[in-house]
């Protein structure tokens, strides 16, 4: 295996603490919402909405490196349609990864609390508060989380196949160097 | 009810100052272009809230502030906490009781001039049965005949008990909460 067959050491970082991340966020996200009111959900609203803006920012982050590294190509023996399918989806994720949080920030806004960023750093409200899109907003973050689930499942089972079925490089050179390989 | 109430009130006024030649006294409050606001802060975060029903009545001469005084009784229940969960759980034990204690109320003991047009209203504060001493800074102004009252000041939710058991943490829902008034007083003749 070659170099330049493996993703960069900072982007299979930057893969792997998304993973956890967004992991975290759903399972809080439909944790927090079933609590009853009290200081402990006050806290975990919060919390949720730090990590997510901190997920947003990674992204971006995420995506200002692959501009300046291009992921390494996909493996000859895929069909137009295959690679078709694996661009499609890894854009969704991208997209899914964005529209997120900034659900989630416009949901904030429009039920009237401002996030801010650990407590310190206000973001702004770009929305005024109003009920009606307060729910509507949250009907969408509620989706789009259910949508990225569907498609990391998808994204997981393909990286599978292509290990076990195709017995190519795509899983493991998304592994942490040093990580076993069969 | 409000009306009545600051009618009464006025015709008083009227009575009490008859003697006194005074520009403007202003005494029957315009309770539909009056507000009581407030901004508490949960885990750093400012979220405010208003009372929708409240009956204030007052009396005031910018010529002789020192005579002036007020009263605001705030129907609790009226509460927007900023959130149907939020206003479920306010008006409960832990926080206002409104079953037993349905109204808040000031009542003034003192104006005074600030210079210009700022004034302070000295007074008590009663909420959940807790009687503390509460001064707002306000400003006054006349517009299009009716005088405008706008002030503001910090009360601390644990003095009145208001906030009880898990949430007296004051590191998730703090102590400061910030009232704001706009009252609008139309001049009485």
């Amino acid at each position: 295996m070659t170099k330049d067959t493996r993703y960069t050491a900072t982007a299979i970082a930057l893969h792997w603490l998304m993973a956890v991340l967004l992991f975290g966020l759903f399972a809080v996200g439909v944790y927090m919402t079933e609590l009853p009111l009290s200081p402990r959900k006050l806290q975990i609203y919060s919390w949720h909405k730090w990590a997510g803006v901190t997920a947003f920012v990674l992204v971006l982050v995420r995506l200002a490196w692959r501009a300046g590294h291009r992921p390494p190509p996909l493996p000859d023996g895929m069909s137009a349609l295959e690679r078709l399918g694996a661009t499609a989806a890894h854009g969704l994720l991208y997209l899914l990864m964005l529209a997120i949080p900034l659900s989630g920030w416009l949901m904030s806004s429009a039920k009237g609390f401002q996030t801010v960023w650990f407590g310190v750093l206000p973001i702004p409200d770009l929305l005024g508060k109003n009920e009606f899109l307060g729910d509507l907003l949250q009907g969408a973050h509620v989706s789009l989380n259910y949508l990225l689930l569907l498609v990391v499942l998808v994204h997981a089972v393909a990286a599978l196949k292509h290990h076990l079925v195709n017995r190519d490089d795509v899983l493991v050179r998304m592994l942490p160097a040093g990580t076993p390989r069969n | 009810m409000t009306r009545s109430l600051s009618v009464l009130l006025a015709s008083l006024s009227l009575a009490t100052f008859a003697g006194s030649a005074v520009a403007a006294n202003y005494g029957q409050v315009l309770a539909e272009r009056s507000a009581v606001s407030f901004v508490s802060k949960q885990m750093g975060v400012e979220v405010g809230g208003s009372f929708g029903k409240f009956d204030a009545s007052l009396q005031f001469d910018p010529a002789s502030p020192e005579q002036g005084r007020a009263r605001l009784e705030i129907e609790l229940a009226s509460i927007d906490a900023g959130s149907k969960d939020a206003n479920d759980e306010v008006v409960g034990k832990a926080w206002f009781n409104v079953k037993e204690h349905p109204r808040a109320t000031f009542e003034s003991t003192a104006v005074k001039a600030l210079g210009g047009n700022r004034f302070e209203v000295t007074g008590q504060l009663t909420i959940k049965g807790r009687t503390r001493p509460a001064t707002a800074p306000f400003t006054f102004r006349e517009d299009g005949g009716n005088g405008v009252f706008e002030g503001e000041f910090t009360l601390k939710r644990l003095d009145f008990a208001i906030g009880e058991g898990m949430w007296s943490d004051v590191g998730v829902v703090a102590d400061e909460v910030k009232v704001r008034f706009n009252v609008v007083a139309a001049a009485a003749r």
